[in-house]
């Protein structure tokens, strides 16, 4: 019950942060979406680091770790480290210039503009809000595991099919909940506040989780020695995955450069140079994360129970073997009191809600300014338009948690989709900044494309269903990027760029 | 100075790639395994490349003066 109780008291305190952000909101579209580009450099490295962590970044690379070892870290982590600020730095800096001179609010606004083509918008509206639905499955699923793992034995007449744990369908909710008033209330301001509040809180309590298991384990040679005496393979990276695919996973942290809520938050910067401290501080909070997550995972193979037993048995989950996405949410109940373990599920949370924010308010925003403004421009005012962008966030919000209570595939893979789709919209987002030569025709191709490979490659693997499904020896995100490219490309240079107007606005 | 570190940028994706510790077995005080310390560094080489890049290839020029790192 204290565990609860713990999580009940950080939600709510949460919901007062996106009220107290509320009295500081100013009655404009621009305040709600974009804090009027008011973010310094410090909320600003704390609003990035917490939107880019996710669910997938906790839970999911503990879980990951669990199964290939720590591999995990050289597959996602460094090359984050390395690729997140170079989007940063070429793509961020260069469309916050953009916002900042032609009033761009949104991706979609930028690429109309840019590229002198409604049509473009149409493309990919669709596309990105696809994604983030993905997207947002990757947080609201782990959320309620999360929640059901630490309230194990609270309520065992009540729920006596989860062990008198919180079903996870109803602590899905409650985060979305949560989520969807701070956003509500607070817009923009409250959710980087709220993200900067969240990743701290992540942070602190994700050293004192690591430190606290480890001592539970013996200390950290003791745990790592259990792994050289039962996993040794876990601690190397031979065998875990061939030289292709590792060479493929170098392109998913690009997905950064055309995530919509990033894109979002570089906007609300107060200027360019805002930039510098984010670019410079996301590889080493990307380090403090995830090494001890990786860790934990690594761990959790070689623990033993009293009769000798692993504690986390390998293999599928319905033939006795351990869901990797719970690993972290057990280690937590299992080895801290009560009071941390509600304290750390809290933490938890806060990576997955600081993420979930973001993309709430994104949908809303693209939805407000790329639909209904574009379609209807002044004949509707602003508080009606914020009413809009709110119904449209709870429609989305629902049909993602619908689709959250199906039977859904290990999260990682989950999330290597969804990169791979934002991934291979990263070569257009590029072009449109830097190659004048990019047409409306070939942006439309790129989208198109991305489209049609990932489809077919999604049918390809079943569906999710072959979680070490590759193509050419290599994840679906090579070869979707590369054919996008291919195709924006060939069809750019056949085809009619802007007009040299368009030109020399964007470029001088 | 700027293509120095685009060049010590493009250093650091070949060491991710090479992976040259990928295969030791060494635990570094016993409890870090190589592989791991060896990545966890290039995250740190990384933040001082990008911090390079923010000094001497930064992408806009029309910055006003005096907004550095201040929070």
């Amino acid at each position: 019950m204290t565990p609860l109780i713990i999580i009940v008291g950080y939600l709510t305190l949460l919901l007062g942060l996106g009220l107290g952000a509320n009295r500081l909101l100013k009655s404009s579209s621009e305040d709600y979406q974009l804090a009027s580009h008011s973010i310094g450099p410090f909320l600003l490295l704390m609003s990035l680091f917490g939107t880019t962590m996710t669910g997938f970044a906790l839970v999911g690379s503990t879980g990951e770790a669990y199964k290939i070892g720590v591999a995990t870290f050289a597959l996602l982590a460094s090359c984050s480290a390395i690729s997140h600020s170079l989007c940063f730095h070429l793509l961020g800096v260069k469309l916050w210039t953009f916002g900042q001179r032609h009033g761009h609010r949104t991706q979609i606004q930028f690429f109309r503009d840019r590229l002198e083509s409604d049509a473009i918008g149409w493309w990919l509206f669709p596309v990105l809000v696809g994604l983030v639905v993905v997207y947002l499955l990757i947080g609201v699923i782990p959320s309620g595991i999360v929640i059901q793992g630490v309230t194990r034995g609270a309520f065992p007449e009540v729920f006596p099919e989860t062990a008198g744990g919180v079903p996870k369908s109803i602590g899905s909710l409650v985060v979305c909940l949560v989520v969807l008033s701070y956003v509500f209330f607070g817009g923009m301001r409250g959710t980087a506040w709220a993200n900067a509040f969240q990743t701290a809180v992540f942070m602190l309590l994700g050293v004192v989780t690591f430190f606290t298991i480890a001592n539970a384990l013996g200390g950290p040679a003791a745990a790592t020695a259990a792994v050289v005496e039962r996993a040794p393979e876990k601690l190397v990276h031979r065998g875990a995955i061939s030289q292709p695919e590792y060479l493929s996973f170098l392109l998913i942290p690009f997905t950064v450069g055309a995530l919509p809520h990033v894109f979002q938050h570089w906007l609300t910067a107060k200027s360019a140079s805002t930039f510098k401290l984010p670019i410079v501080g996301q590889p080493i909070f990307i380090m403090i994360v995830w090494l001890p997550c990786v860790l934990l995972g690594v761990w959790a193979t070689s623990i033993t129970t009293g009769d000798g037993s692993l504690m986390f048995p390998p293999g599928p989950p319905d033939a006795g073997g351990t869901n990797p996405n719970a690993v972290l949410a057990i280690m937590v109940a299992r080895f801290t009191n009560p009071v941390l373990a509600g304290l750390l599920s809290a933490g938890i949370l806060a990576a997955i809600m600081s993420s979930l924010d973001s993309q709430f308010l994104c949908v809303g925003t693209m939805f407000t300014e790329d639909v209904v403004r574009h379609h209807y421009g002044k004949r509707i005012d602003d508080a009606r338009m914020l009413l809009v962008s709110r119904l449209f966030v709870v429609g989305v919000v629902a049909a993602t948690y619908g689709l959250s209570l199906l039977p859904m595939p290990r999260l990682f893979r989950l999330g290597l989709w969804c990169f791979a789709g934002f991934t291979a919209l990263v070569p257009l987002t590029l072009a449109a900044c830097y190659w004048r030569r990019l047409t409306a025709a070939g942006a439309i191709a790129s989208v198109a494309t991305t489209v049609v490979t990932g489809g077919l490659l999604l049918w390809d693997s079943g569906f999710v269903k072959d979680p070490t499904y590759t193509f050419l020896g290599m994840l679906p995100i090579a070869t979707m990027t590369l054919a996008a490219t291919i195709a924006m490309i060939a069809v750019s240079l056949v085809t009619q760029p802007p007009s040299d107007e368009t030109i020399a606005k964007y470029f001088g | 100075m700027k293509w120095v570190v685009w060049a010590l940028l493009a250093a650091l994706i070949v060491l991710h790639q090479l992976d040259l510790a990928g295969n030791s077995t060494t635990l570094i005080a016993g409890t870090l395994p190589l592989p791991l310390v060896y990545h966890a560094g290039l995250c740190v080489a990384a933040s001082v490349v990008w911090f390079l890049a923010t000094k001497y290839a930064w992408p806009v020029d029309d910055e006003p003066a005096g907004e550095e790192f201040d929070a």
